[in-house]
């Protein structure tokens, strides 16, 4: 699934990030433990959290998550916008909650990842 | 004439984890991931790496008095080695257990201390083995070179 289109399934902002038409996303995790993000299969998958601190992006920069998005609509700090920036990672925003963003993109046919 | 045979790493990079230094935690990680990177190892291999390496420099902020990590490339395999001060783990066998976790709530409210450090480190590596003792613990994962 485009990038382009998830954005439009979740009426999410972009944070940070360019040709979403040109991303493509094959899976998706969401969670607000980072712990269990490190032990899943997240190649090419998208990450939703409403778990916002530094961890997160330096969690998917590790794992070479390309896409993070951020739900429940908090205000993200500008330095971990920056910091996103700076690791090349896709960061979007949205109002739903983790809960109702995961069920539109799995009823949209956008599958969970798999464990490691 | 016989090959000469070496058991020295051809690299060996070493860093110290502070007990508690959660706001660096995952820069030891991050500068092994850029090593294995430059060296042109397989993108799989060096996930698997920096993972592992993420997991254990996690462990020694939160759990140990502080400690090494330390990165070992040889020509067949990369050895990964965590070494503390202590205080070591009473019961081994329950930290292996996935979901087992003595993490306070305030690292669990930065999103770590699930319980899956030890079993996912052990997960990635094709070899990894753990000694522990009240003076410190010793983990050595390795990765094979294919």
């Amino acid at each position: 699934m485009k990038l382009s289109h998830i954005i439009s399934l979740l009426n999410a902002d972009i944070l940070v990030g360019q040709a979403v038409d040109d991303i493509e996303i094959d899976s998706a995790f969401g969670s607000d433990m980072m712990s269990d993000v490190l032990a899943f299969d997240v190649e090419n998958t998208l990450l939703l959290t409403g778990l916002i601190n530094q961890h997160v992006i330096r969690t998917a920069e590790l794992l070479d998550v390309k896409s993070v998005l951020f739900v429940r609509g908090k205000t993200i700090p500008n330095e971990i916008i920056e910091q996103a920036r700076n690791a090349g990672i896709c960061l979007l925003h949205t109002d739903k909650t983790l809960y109702v963003s995961c069920g539109i993109l799995y009823n949209s046919g956008l599958p969970g990842c798999k464990r490691r | 004439m016989q090959e000469e045979i070496t058991l020295e790493p051809v690299l060996k990079e070493t860093c110290h984890v502070t007990k508690g230094d959660f706001a660096s935690a995952g820069s030891v990680s991050s500068g092994f991931k850029r090593k294995a990177k430059q060296l042109g190892l397989d993108t799989s291999l060096i996930r698997m790496l920096a993972i592992a390496a993420y997991e254990s420099e996690l462990n020694l902020v939160i759990h140990s008095l502080g400690g090494d990590l330390t990165m070992e490339i040889y020509t067949d395999r990369i050895a990964l080695i965590s070494e503390d001060r202590g205080p070591g783990i009473p019961n081994i066998e329950l930290a292996m257990q996935e979901g087992w976790s003595t993490a306070p709530e305030d690292i669990r409210a930065l999103g770590f201390g699930a319980g899956m450090g030890l079993p996912n480190m052990k997960r990635q590596a094709d070899n990894f083995s753990i000694t522990s003792a009240p003076e410190g613990t010793k983990i050595k994962m390795e990765f094979v070179l294919k």
